[in-house]
């Protein structure tokens, strides 16, 4: 493996009885990127970080993080990762700075420098004012920031965050994602799972999961630009009967709607796409405006779900 | 991974912050003891005293009128009264009115001068074997009258331990052991699953924390709280009870000591076995239960059946119970009682190793 790649997987697998929730993914994460998992509720996002911090053991396949063998000696990465967990995972009837100085002895941080960790940790997560609290009292965005500051409190060199963001308001969103970006500047590889598009948007590298299968990975940008799709964008009145006419058409793979407009995604052999749905639309006795314009990540995930996008 | 001391001590702390602010578990160390104490000292009372009882002396001469008197003077029955006929008595019996009837029949001086027949009658509520118990002693009870000898006692009872047969010396030693048994294992299993529960586990089991430091973690601040149980039950003891420790204390604490580590490795056990906090305490009364009836602490443990002996002296209750008593009531040296300790030793080290095993990092 090289210096470069910090997750590497072959074919990893991972059933529970008859449900099969990863499902062969391979895949490489290069270093000091962020590498975001993008996939719906039960696609095997999690169950995937599990087995790649060593939680579970997988059916079969090769998993090696950090050019360690994960199967054979979890133990040898534990310093040297971060995990925050989907739920909240830090102790409620603790307060901040007991957390965050239990984490630093847990991560064997030296005496001589833990209380200057833990101070470093809640000055750059603006957890002052609460140092004092008690963790189950305190807000969603607060409590996501603690979490952070307590699992990159021993600078891991890879940091797993499983659907880091679920639980606060845009505000906190974003800030968390400065403090992402600032991680990724000193060097940490961060993986997160995510089924927020803009999140998504955000990351250097994306791998679409769908019922436990990787169905597309790539630069976002990458991902759009190769989408098999063209997107028309559709205006006007009636949309729910625009959307029942074109849907039935054979070149046209899917509608949504999104407000006052609808996406209809078109097989791309289909070259005059906008002149198609336009034309269609008119032939039904309704109208609307259609341009074509160009492809979201939306766009490519529902692509990727539902098996269309070439990989 | 190195086995690190300072990651023992992180968890130790944070234990106690869990204790200090979780008020519940607060109130129950301190709280059990004292509540059980309280019950058993003063409750529950294997004399019987003062059942309550009616007369029908027949013969109401002055030699039954003397036996009455005799029968209530024992303070086994309190005769609250006398009924018209026997029948009235088993109706008041049922009723629940007395528990033990006393019939004197009209024969008596008869019966008492041929010495032969039995000089009256008990009517007892023996839907209670206790009454049963102690109206069997009171059938015993000589008639004495001042024209009639009555022939002395077969043997001499010598109570050397506790002469006057309190219960509350009995009971409050063991009482030590009962309670932890309870406590520790319950506080222990409970505490861990509740961090399943919480999912505080799964962020746990990432970071390098070993097991064996999470196990020693939470065994240190749960074995302070059995000193603390421990040190209110003998103070009870002795301040209420007037329970004498007659031992050295240092050794008593010493063998309170291995006992708690032992019961708290069951707490662990446990702890890797049940998924809610629900069933931690299922399984607490589960393995509580057999030690509490087995031990001794109930029923004297000579009266148990071979099967049920060897069962239960795998229990660590079953040993402590004889240091504590051997310590606190008969002066005892802990090195006289080393047959105790080493079984309780042995209950640590495997109960520790196997939940030591037991607890894997992984999620499944």
């Amino acid at each position: 493996m090289s210096g470069d790649v910090v997750i590497e997987t072959q074919e990893l697998t991972k059933t529970f009885g008859e449900l099969v929730a990863v499902d062969n993914v391979s895949m490489t994460v290069p270093r000091g990127r962020i590498y975001g998992f993008l996939g719906p509720n039960g696609s095997g996002k999690s169950t995937t970080i599990r087995m790649l911090c060593g939680l579970l053991v997988p059916t079969a396949g090769e998993v090696s993080v950090l050019g360690v063998d994960v199967r054979e000696d979890p133990e040898a990465l534990r310093r040297r990762i971060g995990y925050m967990t989907q739920r909240f995972s830090h102790y409620e009837d603790l307060t901040v700075g007991e957390n965050l100085q239990f984490m630093a002895e847990i991560y064997g941080i030296p005496r001589s420098a833990r209380r200057t960790a833990v101070e470093r940790q809640i000055e750059r997560f603006g957890l002052g004012e609460g140092r004092d609290q008690l963790t189950g009292t305190m807000s969603g965005g607060q409590r996501q920031r603690l979490a952070l500051a307590a699992v990159t409190q021993h600078e891991p060199d890879l940091l797993f965050l499983d659907e880091p963001t679920s639980a606060v308001d845009p505000e906190s969103r974003r800030e968390f994602w400065e403090f992402l970006f600032d991680l990724v500047d000193h060097g940490t590889t961060v993986l997160v799972t995510t089924h927020f598009m803009d999140e998504a948007e955000r990351c250097h590298a994306l791998a679409i999961l769908d019922r436990g299968v990787l169905v597309a990975d790539g630069a976002p940008k990458q991902l759009m630009a190769d989408m098999l799709a063209s997107v028309v964008e559709v205006e006007g009145e009636n949309l729910r009967q625009v959307r029942e006419v074109l849907i039935v058409n054979e070149a046209v793979i899917d509608v949504a709607q999104l407000g006052s407009r609808l996406h209809v995604l078109v097989d791309p052999r289909e070259e005059r796409s906008a002149d198609f749905v336009a034309e269609a639309i008119d032939a039904n006795g309704l109208s609307a405006e259609s341009k074509l314009i160009s492809p979201s990540l939306e766009d490519v995930f529902v692509m990727a779900t539902l098996g269309r996008v070439g990989k | 991974m190195q086995f690190s001391i300072t990651r023992v001590l992180a968890i130790t702390r944070k234990e106690f912050n869990h204790l200090r602010r979780d008020h519940l578990t607060g109130g129950m160390v301190v709280g059990i003891p004292i509540v059980m104490t309280l019950l058993f000292g003063y409750a529950i009372n294997n004399d019987v005293r003062n059942l309550e009882a009616a007369t029908v002396d027949e013969a109401d001469t002055r030699a039954s009128r003397a036996l009455l008197a005799d029968a209530g003077a024992t303070q086994v029955v309190r005769i609250v009264g006398s009924a018209g006929s026997p029948m009235e008595l088993q109706r008041r019996i049922a009723a629940g009115e007395i528990s033990v009837g006393i019939v004197v029949p009209a024969d008596f001086e008869e019966r008492l001068a041929k010495g032969k027949r039995p000089l009256g009658q008990l009517l007892i509520d023996d839907s209670d074997p206790v009454i049963l118990s102690a109206a069997r002693a009171l059938a015993l009870l000589p008639a004495t009258t001042s024209d009639q000898r009555t022939p002395s006692a077969t043997f001499e009872v010598r109570a050397l331990y506790n002469p006057e047969r309190r219960s509350a010396l009995f009971i409050v030693p063991g009482l030590c052991g009962v309670i932890l048994t309870l406590t520790m294992v319950l506080f222990t299993s409970i505490a861990i699953v509740r961090e399943r529960e919480r999912g505080n586990l799964e962020l746990l089991i990432t970071t390098p924390v070993l097991s064996l430091e999470l196990m020693i973690g939470k065994i240190v601040p749960y074995t302070f709280i059995g000193y603390v149980q421990v040190s209110l039950i003998l103070m009870l003891g002795y301040y209420l009870f007037d329970m004498p420790i007659r031992g050295s204390l240092a050794e008593l604490y010493t063998g309170v000591g291995i006992f708690v580590v032992s019961v708290l490795t069951l707490g662990l056990f446990i702890s890797t076995a049940a998924n809610t906090q629900f069933q931690a305490f299922q399984m607490t009364f589960m393995s509580f239960l057999p030690q509490l009836l087995l031990s001794g602490f109930m029923f004297p443990f000579e009266g148990m059946p071979k099967a049920a002996q060897w069962l239960a002296e795998v229990f660590p209750l079953t040993h402590f119970l004889r240091i504590v008593r051997g310590i606190v009531l008969r002066d005892a040296e802990l090195s006289m009682l080393t047959p105790d300790i080493w079984p309780l030793a042995a209950f640590f080290i495997v109960g520790m190793t196997v939940a030591t095993f037991r607890f894997r990092k992984r999620l499944e």
